[in-house]
């Protein structure tokens, strides 16, 4: 038997007086409700910049990449910071539920399945940008390794821009059935919750008939836990990846061996914060701060302190092996970021990815939730600058100083980064009325050892659960025909008499829920009077009917309104 | 052929988890359990094998590995070696440090996706399937027992009260 203990220390992870059917009802309730004012407002904001982002997208292929700021020095800019920026904040989902699975942390449940949804989004988000630097996008399909018509050139191996596809193809397409498979337990919570058709269709498509037998479960955690297992390679593989773009290059500032693990910190780091941006919201307007707690939050800053430090960590490495190293480009290309012409974007890195984040040691600020929206959205600012700095001072002076030059953005450049900002909050916004936003198949599996109800329970030594009193209720429930309420007994004879008794020696039960009307409480209900058959249903008139209601007091006049006894007939003869 | 199952739903999980107990005690054969959420231990209470999908995970994996060095052998050095930076493209042990990034991603591309696809066809998962749960607040707070019943209604009925069932159904199930 699994027990349910955990360290009273431990802060409770749901909050409130909930049980299973009141974590059911939470989580769905954004789902089944309706949107509210606020919802509409930013759905609308969020859509015009996707579409002005569709515009600038539009523009730039019909007219060619000439259209962005890029000169011939400063050749890769704002295009190749989105795309880092976007895989990197793509980072934390998986980070938050493969590698937290794996080090068995509760907390990852709340919030896993709004980060996976981020890590999906965002990283659509970057394969939007390679794909419109094509500038011919419709050949998208010659990254693949296919035989084409040149005879057999293929595409280079060797190539870091070619591990990159691969990396971030797998990469998304892992996260997103990891992702779905999560969810088909949540989707199906809310098909059998359904009451319009159309909503019951939709949910019984999308959860792939799951029905959560015991071997459906037992794979199911076996195949979260492998998948996890791969996952976690998987995603410092990812940015690693990324940052070969950059370290397999010969330009000062790039080539050094310090990127992988600096890329991926950082990845982690922008991720986090961005996890923090979205739930810190999501909670207050899907009204789910029983479930999100400031604990989590907390945590979530904790996270953001700690790859932050190592951000700054691997900033002041790279200027010293850069000293140390004792070659002059890489000696300038240093140099020139921090005290360059772009030493504004340098300063603004550093301020808001190595100062900011130190608040967080302090408890008081990282458990206010003000502060850290205000940090986490800081931190995203800051990351976007890490790869404008990386990327455009290292270019704009490069070996030939009579090449040297400054990079601006056209209005396109930005209209195309609003753009994706938009399309982002577009998929987001939408996913946040439509899936279930919290994984409450395990929250609920954790409630009894995390949840406050059952933490208070334990703590005043009471039980967690009550086996369902074997009384006199049950023996009645088992014994249906012996012992029925005394009172009643004249009302029950009088109607036995008149529609027949059930012997069970020679007939069968039918079952009575197959007549429109009768839902299990009442077969249950009819079977404790002694009604177990068609036959005896079909038999009831208005007099047995004024009957039954008086005995069981619920429903009185149903059994008219459904013609029972009509139903029964008919089914009886169907026999 | 029709068979007739009785389903007990409870509304707890450590009382089911007693209950399952009992009931293999007593030498019945659970035909099912639906549960909300995972409730651990219990398929080993229920006595079912451990499952075997990790396995064909590390195959798929395996698979992927063999598939990527192939590809890469037959397009990189077979088909149309090229000298890149003076470093030509003459055996794939050689030159592998630089395929090593794919030969990962391939491996964890083929161990992740079919083994997924397998878990969904093994459980009988896929879009426009008709889910197959007796009750639909088994996928809320419910969990529901299902036993196959030979003449031993009566007896077995009273058990399932005993083990604090909060419902019991008496149900003709296709199969």
């Amino acid at each position: 038997m699994a027990s349910h203990y955990e360290a009273p220390i431990r802060k409770p992870l749901v909050l409130g007086d909930k049980g299973y059917h009141d974590v059911t009802v939470d989580i769905a309730a954004p789902v089944e409700g309706k949107a509210n004012k606020h919802w509409w407002i930013v759905f609308t904001i969020a859509l015009v910049a996707f579409l002005w982002g569709i515009g600038c997208i539009i523009y730039t292929i019909s007219t060619g990449i000439g259209v962005w700021g890029l000169n011939k020095t400063v050749n890769w800019a704002w295009d190749i910071t989105n795309f880092v920026w976007w895989v990197g904040i793509g980072h934390a989902g998986t980070l938050i539920s493969a590698v937290l699975l794996l080090f068995r942390q509760k907390w990852r449940m709340a919030i896993n399945r709004s980060a996976e949804a981020m890590t999906i989004f965002s990283v659509i988000q970057a394969g939007l940008f390679p794909i419109i630097h094509m500038g011919r996008p419709w050949l998208a399909y010659w990254v693949l390794p296919i035989p084409n018509q040149f005879g057999s050139l293929w595409v280079n191996f060797n190539s870091p821009l070619l591990w990159d596809v691969f990396a971030i193809s797998t990469y998304l397409s892992v996260s997103l059935v990891f992702w779905w498979t999560g969810l088909l337990p949540d989707f199906a919570m809310i098909r059998d919750r359904a009451v319009k058709p159309f909503q019951k269709k939709i949910y019984s498509l999308l959860s792939f008939g799951w029905t959560g037998r015991a071997k459906d479960w037992q794979r199911f955690e076996e195949v979260s836990l492998v998948l996890a297992g791969l996952a976690t390679p998987l995603v410092l593989s990812v940015h690693t990846i990324v940052s070969f773009d950059f370290a397999t290059s010969v330009i000062p500032g790039w080539h050094t061996t310090i990127f992988p693990p600096y890329f991926v910190a950082g990845a982690i780091f922008s991720g986090f914060a961005m996890v923090n941006t979205l739930l810190i919201i999501m909670r207050k307007v899907c009204s789910l701060e029983a479930y999100i707690t400031v604990q989590h939050i907390e945590l979530m800053n904790i996270v953001i302190m700690i790859t932050g430090s190592i951000v700054g960590c691997a900033y002041i490495t790279e200027l010293f092996i850069a000293w140390y190293s004792g070659v002059e480009y890489e000696q300038y290309a240093f140099l020139n970021r921090a005290t360059g012409p772009y030493w504004w974007a340098y300063w603004s890195m550093m301020t808001c990815n190595v100062f900011s984040p130190q608040f967080m040691w302090f408890k008081k600020l990282r458990t206010s939730i003000m502060f850290s929206f205000f940090i986490s959205i800081v931190v995203n600012i800051g990351m976007w600058f890490e790869r404008f700095v990386i990327i455009v001072t290292s270019l704009h002076r490069d070996y030939l100083p009579s090449s040297w030059t400054m990079f601006s953005p056209t209005f396109v450049d930005i209209g195309i980064f609003i753009g994706t900002i938009g399309f982002f909050f577009v998929l987001f916004l939408l996913y946040s009325r439509t899936f279930p936003v919290i994984a409450q198949a395990e929250v609920k599996s954790i409630l009894k050892s995390s949840g406050e109800r059952f933490k208070n329970l334990r703590d005043a030594g009471k039980p967690l659960y009550q086996t369902p009193s074997k009384g006199s209720a049950t023996v009645e429930k088992a014994a249906p025909k012996e012992e029925s309420p005394e009172a009643d007994t004249a009302k029950v004879s009088s109607l036995l008499d008149s529609i027949g008794t059930f012997d069970a020696a020679t007939e069968t039960a039918d079952d009575l829920k197959k007549v429109k009307g009768i839902g299990p409480q009442m077969e249950q209900t009819l079977n404790q009077i002694g009604i177990f058959t068609f036959a005896q249903v079909s038999k009831m008139t208005e007099k047995e009917y004024d009957l039954l209601d008086s005995i069981t007091g619920s429903f009185p006049g149903r059994a008219q309104r459904d013609d029972w006894a009509g139903q029964a007939k008919t089914l009886n003869d169907k026999k | 052929m029709a068979s007739k199952v009785i389903q007990a739903l409870y509304n707890d999980d450590d009382v089911l988890m007693h209950a399952v107990k009992k009931v293999r005690a007593e030498h019945h054969h659970i035909e099912e359990v639906y549960t909300p959420f995972p409730v651990h231990g219990l398929d080993k209470a229920m006595g079912l094998e451990d499952t075997r999908i990790a396995i064909t995970s590390f195959m798929y994996g395996c698979l992927g590995l063999t598939v990527a060095i192939v590809m890469m052998n037959y397009i990189m050095i077979e088909d149309w070696p090229q000298d890149i930076g003076g470093k030509p493209s003459f055996s794939y042990l050689a030159n592998m440090p630089a395929f090593v990034p794919i030969m990962f991603e391939m491996t964890v591309f083929f161990a992740a996706h079919l083994m997924v696809i397998t878990f969904y066809l093994r459980s009988r998962m896929w879009p426009f399937k008709k889910a197959e749960n007796p009750d639909v607040r088994t996928t809320d707070d419910h969990f529901l027992m299902e036993i196959g019943l030979g003449d031993n209604e009566k007896e077995l009925t009273a058990l399932l009260w005993e083990t604090g069932a909060v419902e019991i159904n008496v149900t003709e199930k296709e199969s």
